[in-house]
């Protein structure tokens, strides 16, 4: 019997970034205990050199193309935009944990290690073409997540942010596992090529297809399985909150668009509109509920639930110019919600035991104050809410062309409805930072850390530059 | 030979039994348990066809998911552990700071 040969040439940047977690890990008990300012700085350096070297591999690694490891993961188009929109999300995530986490934790290799070893599982979800893998990936980036959702643990909030996010993505991971172990029911592959293969009908495979749904329903915080993601959104260590939002959802809806291709089978209009549906329930859910929020984060938590029901518009298209708009999406969001997060994180009001939340009214008066920072938040508002010429006009004028394009004119119509709703809530926001005069729980985190306005600054420059330069970017994704 | 969809059927009471405990108790102990359920719930169904397919992968599957249900466990009571510290409880409706 031969071995058979494995090629880790097309998994290099997952590697890059597991070997940068023990990395971290190891740097911290080695590093000399008399250098404190080194090592204080070094984790995050260490994961920021990392994710950039993981990147450039990623860009560098030319034409992706086949699977590797037996048949486990693949390395193609879809996966090398994933890995692009992954390790953008945390490298903007962990510019902002930079300055943030000095305010509530001393144990910054583990939280640098326990980020890294989210954003692999992140990266491994993307390939994952085997239901097998794709379950490992999921739990991987799911446990590394409750962790960091906790870390704050001087703090009863994160606890509890901790503990729902926990108990629901178990019991969500239970139901993922039964619709995977149906399809093996069905088919007696665990491959999803073997699966598409059979072509096999019937109860196990629509039953299988349903509760993978549900399973990565939960992790999209996709309504009505999102009851989690507003509590452990507001009780996470903000950083930790902006760059779950956008990995978390990008890696599942890639896997979930790798599932329902494999489930070939299952006749399209039945999948599509159950889709259609949970979209629909989404956006209105989330806006409606962001509506009435005294927190600012919590506010953005519903805003981002309501975005999960525009990204699945583009999977229930179903065609490859509604999953290139899901992908050109995911990148303007990238950019939008992390700005967001970063300026409702300079925003809060750091205590010894507690990070108090920023209120709605926080940013009140924002531009007499700090103009700039003034600039960049209307910038993330107006682009979360859809107004030209910012990334997220262009990025749901494409999700909801694509819709039309196959027949889902009225989901598309539901989708500039909402986000005619949505508009509310974030011009409330601007039009205090313009208008009004700084409220009593108005605060500024002061002097600003430079690696936050940075995380700031190039949010921003992505904001706009996705937007003036759409066309040629989602030219560029299509091809 | 027992038939393999009779330990279908029997993993499929199980699945619900323990979906239905994570619903309506309120320990978080015993809502960890019944997910635990539910997870060998599967690993009974994956063992059954993997027999019945005559493949391995099945098998594998089962000794993957016991594993990450080990990993789960670890962290699920460090969770506790760290609730029960500020709060002397662990019923999740008493553990209710985060809401609109």
């Amino acid at each position: 019997m031969s071995l058979p040969t494995l090629d880790f040439s097309l998994i290099l940047p997952e590697l890059v970034v597991l070997i940068t977690a023990l990395l971290v890990l190891i740097a911290d008990l080695l590093w000399p205990r008399a250098a404190s300012r080194g090592r204080e700085q070094a984790p995050a350096v260490l994961a920021l050199a990392g994710l950039i070297l993981a990147g450039l591999l990623t860009l560098l690694a030319g034409e992706w193309s086949g699977a590797t490891l037996q048949g486990m993961l693949v390395a193609d188009a879809l996966a090398r935009y994933l890995n692009l929109v992954v390790l953008l999300a945390a490298a903007l995530g962990l510019l902002l944990s930079w300055s943030y986490l000095p305010h509530f934790s001393t144990q910054r290799s583990e939280y640098y290690a326990l980020y890294l070893l989210a954003v692999a599982g992140m990266l491994f979800l993307g390939k994952s073409i085997e239901l097998i893998t794709l379950f490992v990936s999921l739990e991987i980036l799911s446990i590394a997540l409750y962790v960091l959702t906790g870390f704050h643990r001087g703090q009863l909030a994160g606890g509890e942010a901790a503990l729902k996010y926990f108990l629901l993505g178990a019991f969500s991971s239970g139901f993922l596992l039964y619709g995977a172990a149906l399809f093996y029911a069905a088919t007696g592959a665990t491959r999803l090529a073997d699966i598409a293969a059979q072509n096999a009908g019937g109860f196990y495979m629509l039953a299988g297809l349903a509760l993978f749904l549900v399973g990565l329903g939960f992790k999209l915080a996709v309504a009505p399985f999102h009851m989690w993601a507003p509590d452990a959104y507001q009780g996470a260590p903000t950083p930790v909150t902006a760059f779950m939002s956008v990995g978390t959802k990008a890696a599942a809806l890639v896997a979930l668009f790798r599932v329902v291709q494999a489930a070939g089978s299952v006749p399209v209009g039945v999948w599509a509109t159950a889709l259609a549906f949970l979209s629909l329930l989404t956006m209105t859910l989330g806006n409606l509920a962001a509506l009435r929020q005294s927190s600012l984060k919590r506010m953005l938590a519903y805003s981002s639930i309501a975005h999960a029901g525009y990204l699945l518009v583009g999977v229930v298209a179903g065609t490859a110019a509604g999953f290139d708009a899901v992908l050109f999406y995911l990148f303007a969001y990238a950019f939008m919600n992390i700005g967001a997060f970063a300026i409702a994180s300079l925003l809060e009001r750091p205590g010894f035991y507690a990070v108090q939340d920023a209120g709605i009214h926080a940013a009140d008066g924002l531009f007499g104050r700090r103009p700039w920072l003034a600039v960049a938040m209307a910038m993330f508002m107006l682009s979360l809410a859809g107004i030209p010429p910012l990334a997220g006009f262009f990025g749901k004028l494409y999700l909801f062309a694509a819709a039309v394009e196959s027949g889902w004119a009225w989901l598309a119509v539901a989708g500039v409805l909402n986000s005619v709703i949505s508009a509310y809530y974030y011009l409330r926001v601007v039009v205090g930072m313009f208008m009004a005069e700084p409220s009593a729980s108005a605060h500024l985190r002061l002097p600003l850390p430079a690696s936050a306005t940075l995380a700031v600054a190039l949010t921003a420059l992505g904001t706009l530059l996705f937007g003036l330069l759409a066309t040629p970017w989602f030219q560029g994704i299509s091809r | 030979m027992v038939p393999t969809h009779y330990y279908l059927i029997l993993a499929a009471i199980i699945f619900s039994m323990g979906a239905l405990g994570v619903l309506v108790r309120r320990n978080a102990l015993i809502i960890f348990m019944c997910v635990e359920m539910m997870l060998n719930a599967v690993n009974l169904t994956l063992v059954a066809l993997a027999n019945q397919w005559g493949n391995l992968s099945g098998q594998v599957f089962v000794f993957i998911v016991m594993a990450v249900a080990a990993a789960e466990v670890a962290i699920g009571l460090a969770i506790v552990m760290a609730i029960v510290r500020h709060k002397d409880t662990i019923n999740v409706e008493e553990i209710n700071l985060l809401k609109w």
